[in-house]
């Protein structure tokens, strides 16, 4: 193996890459030619190291550590020249690095249990020999060498991994069912279409760690008797696609895809699919018909993808961080895995915590931790220490919980009962300043724009369930409203095809149950609790506040502020588009919403 | 892209390269799609017959196919595309100021293309950082952590 002096290890995080990571890793590279240092310095690409936005394109230099931000191509000849001729620091570029300046991804915090995520950051996604390194690969040998199919079924089994998309389904069911069901040919799907607002936690295990990924497939292909496979990873998440592509080329290079993997007499080869943005794709029969080159829309199951799936043949849909589990799963046994978790659900789920909360970003924790310990102990608790309202799980479809359902332990069962979803395992933190029915009104946005229209109950019945909330938050909304919305989520939820328009109506149907006195005020006092709604607010000047400083008047964009220099002003409510501007504006806090 | 290239002959030689490169199976429709796309800035009428001879696959398939994936566009765009995250980690820290003081910058609503030819405005599915929400991109460049008051700004840096 070469030995190299000093490691370049650049970011490629999605954001630094459109400032330029990939021409400045080129540059590098060619300067490191030009100077004879090519056998001394090797450059890699790591994920993010310090903040994208204000530091990227961005890398570290080791064994020394030293960290250089806002590069851009032109500084690359003085860097090297500076840094790796000439031994020194170069100074004008050199940032201190904070400890935790992953934002997405911190160092484990206490109550964390890291088995998805743990190469994550620590490994160089593009070289398969750091995978390998880090035991990888080593289960899908013990797999094929020691284990039948069905052993590997049991053991899957045996674990209690259920999909981590969502569903929840046993994964080694699943895969019994392909075993046992005909077909010529078997496919084994990955489903990499996160479209879940607000979850990362899938493009962040395929840009730091899709080696597992990989691996994990190709085991569930051989418990399952399949010879093909299909990673179907969404458009917008372009890094993940190059890295899970370089992945297979090199697992290929490495025989452990292809023909007589490993020299035993089991082939299977895989592939990427591109999406092109459709959010109903994450479902799997809309997936399916998305990599057979058509519009990706659900249809009715049975018969199920086990029966009749990718192009008639039986198939196997199962989720990144699925995946990601079994070969920790092979190496460590079904008894470890088992061993972490609550009742029904084992093992570690991911949560990409985002909106009010001190600390956003994913976390591995596992199943049973309540979703208070989440917020307060891992999360830090709200933001600006505002009083904590409502949060979100299991993206758009899922249901809003209050304050009262924290001390819920996350698990598949518990969160069903309580009327949302684990889905793919995303948080969103809402504070108090946080208006619920516009919360509602805003995921029927989304499920709207979203239904992919097949389905009457979907299409028609969110529409009807927006046109209602948008008239509730423009104040017009009538007492038996709430009834028709009631009526409204049991028919779309009962009639829906597929699982977006059966999720579709949670959000509305959990704010309406822990909520209802915000949609009441709404209705009946015509008053936005939260103070959110336009229509139900105005702003008003408050007396001996004001000093007539006339920085609101004219800084109003439709004149509505009126009042002579050191006398207090006044608002016409009439003319004012409640933009809000003034309210940021005032230096005396004399604008107060009512 | 130049703008002559969109037009006739052109089209269909770019369509055509596509196909060779990529096979003419019907699995191969949307990876094809999507570097016409990325090539024309959209997928125009020429494109999509020139398509369906080499394909052998309905106008009609490909059409239907074009308009349901977002980030295909049978519409052509203006000079920049700005795209909004819609999304609810986006809403929840702001993301409603800054997509009205967008509206209001360029005179657009979402889904428009400025008479000039210079804007579209358009709004996008999660993009997965939604850590440095309010999140845009335009062209290819991403914009995290944005306030209504930087968006005349990131603006100006467009031509």
């Amino acid at each position: 193996m070469a030995y190299f002096r000093s490691h370049v290890l650049v970011s490629v995080d999605p954001i630094c890459v459109e400032k330029g990571a990939y021409d400045l890793i080129d540059t590098l590279q060619d300067e490191l030619v030009k100077q004879g240092l090519v056998d001394e310095v090797q450059v890699l690409e790591t994920s993010r190291i310090g903040d994208p936005a204000t530091e990227g394109p961005d890398l570290m230099v080791y064994p020394e550590a030293v960290h250089y931000a806002n590069l851009s191509v032109d500084n690359v000849p003085f860097l090297v020249e500076e840094h790796f001729i000439k031994g020194r620091v170069a100074e004008q570029y050199a940032r201190e690095i904070a400890v935790d300046t992953d934002e997405e991804l911190s160092t484990p915090k206490a109550k964390e249990v890291r088995i998805v995520l743990k190469n994550i950051g620590e490994i160089d996604p593009l070289n398969i020999e750091e995978y390998i390194a880090r035991d990888g690969y080593l289960a899908l040998g013990k797999v094929l060498t020691e284990m039948t199919p069905e052993d590997t079924i049991q053991e899957v089994l045996d674990s209690g991994l259920r999909g981590r998309g969502g569903a929840g389904f046993p994964t080694g069911l699943k895969w019994r069912f392909i075993r046992q069901a005909e077909g010529d040919q078997k496919y084994m799907i990955c489903n990499a279409d996160e479209g879940d607002p607000g979850a990362f936690a899938n493009r962040r295990v395929l840009e730091g760690d899709p080696h597992s990924v990989v691996e994990g497939m190709i085991i569930g292909a051989y418990a399952a008797g399949s010879t093909q496979g299909y990673v179907y990873c969404r458009a917008e998440y372009p890094i993940a696609v190059r890295t899970m592509k370089t992945a297979i080329e090199q697992a290929r290079n490495f025989g452990l895809l292809g023909e007589n993997i490993l020299g035993t007499d089991f082939s299977f080869d895989l592939e990427v699919r591109m999406g092109a943005g459709a959010f109903v794709c994450g479902e799997e029969t809309a997936l399916m018909a998305s990599i057979e080159g058509k519009r990706g829309e659900p249809r009715p199951r049975p018969p199920f993808p086990a029966q009749k799936g990718l192009w008639e043949q039986p198939s196997n849909i199962n989720n990144v961080e699925t995946y990601a589990n079994v070969p920790q799963i092979i190496l460590k046994g079904a008894e470890w895995f088992a061993s972490l978790g609550y009742e029904k659900s084992k093992g570690t789920k991911t949560f990409s915590m985002a909106g009010d909360v001190k600390n956003t970003g994913l976390i591995e924790v596992p199943f049973g931790i309540t979703l208070r310990e989440i917020i307060f102990d891992v999360g830090g608790g709200i933001k600006e220490d505002k009083k904590f309202k409502a949060v979100q799980t299991g993206g758009p479809m899922g249901g809003c919980l209050p304050e009262s359902l924290l001390d819920l332990p996350m698990d598949y069962e518990a969160l069903g009962k309580a009327g949302s979803i684990l889905g793919s395992g995303g948080l969103v933190v809402m504070d108090e300043d946080t208006c619920m029915v516009d919360i509602a009104r805003f995921f029927m946005e989304f499920t709207q724009d979203e239904s992919c229209g097949k389905c009457t109950p979907c299409r028609v019945g969110t529409r009807r369930i927006l046109e209602i909330l948008i008239r509730i938050c423009d104040g017009k909304g009538m007492p038996k409203d709430l009834d028709t919305l009631r009526y409204l989520c049991d028919q779309i939820n009962e009639n829906s095809l597929c699982g977006l328009g059966k999720g579709a109506p949670n959000p509305v149907k959990s704010t309406l149950e822990h909520f209802l006195d915000e949609y009441e005020a709404h209705i009946n006092e015509k008053r936005c609790p939260a103070k959110v709604c336009k229509s139900l607010i105005r702003f008003e000047i408050m007396d001996g506040l004001c000093t007539g400083c006339t920085l609101c008047a004219r800084n109003c964009p439709v004149d509505a502020i009126s009042g002579e220099r050191r006398q207090t002003h006044v608002i016409d409510p009439d003319i004012c588009i409640k933009c809000g501007i003034c309210e940021q504006l005032c230096p005396y806090d004399a604008i107060e919403i009512k | 892209m130049s703008v002559e290239v969109k037009q006739g002959q052109d089209v269909r030689k770019i369509v055509r390269t596509f196909v060779e490169e990529q096979g003419n199976e019907k699995a191969e429709l949307i990876p094809i799609l999507q570097e016409i796309n990325g090539k024309l800035g959209y997928i125009s009428d020429d494109a999509i017959k020139e398509l369906s001879e080499r394909m052998n696959i309905p106008t009609s398939h490909i059409y239907s196919v074009a308009t349901f994936y977002r980030m295909l566009s049978t519409e052509p765009h203006g000079r920049h595309v700005i795209q909004f995250c819609e999304s609810a980690p986006c809403h929840v820290v702001g993301g409603r100021l800054v997509w009205e003081k967008l509206e209001q910058e360029l005179g657009l609503a979402k889904g428009e293309t400025s008479r000039d030819e210079k804007w579209t405005l358009l709004t996008t599915s999660c993009l997965g950082v939604c850590g440095v929400g309010p999140v845009l991109i335009i062209d290819n460049n991403i914009y995290g952590n944005v306030t209504p008051e930087q968006v005349p700004e990131i603006l100006k840096n467009y031509e």
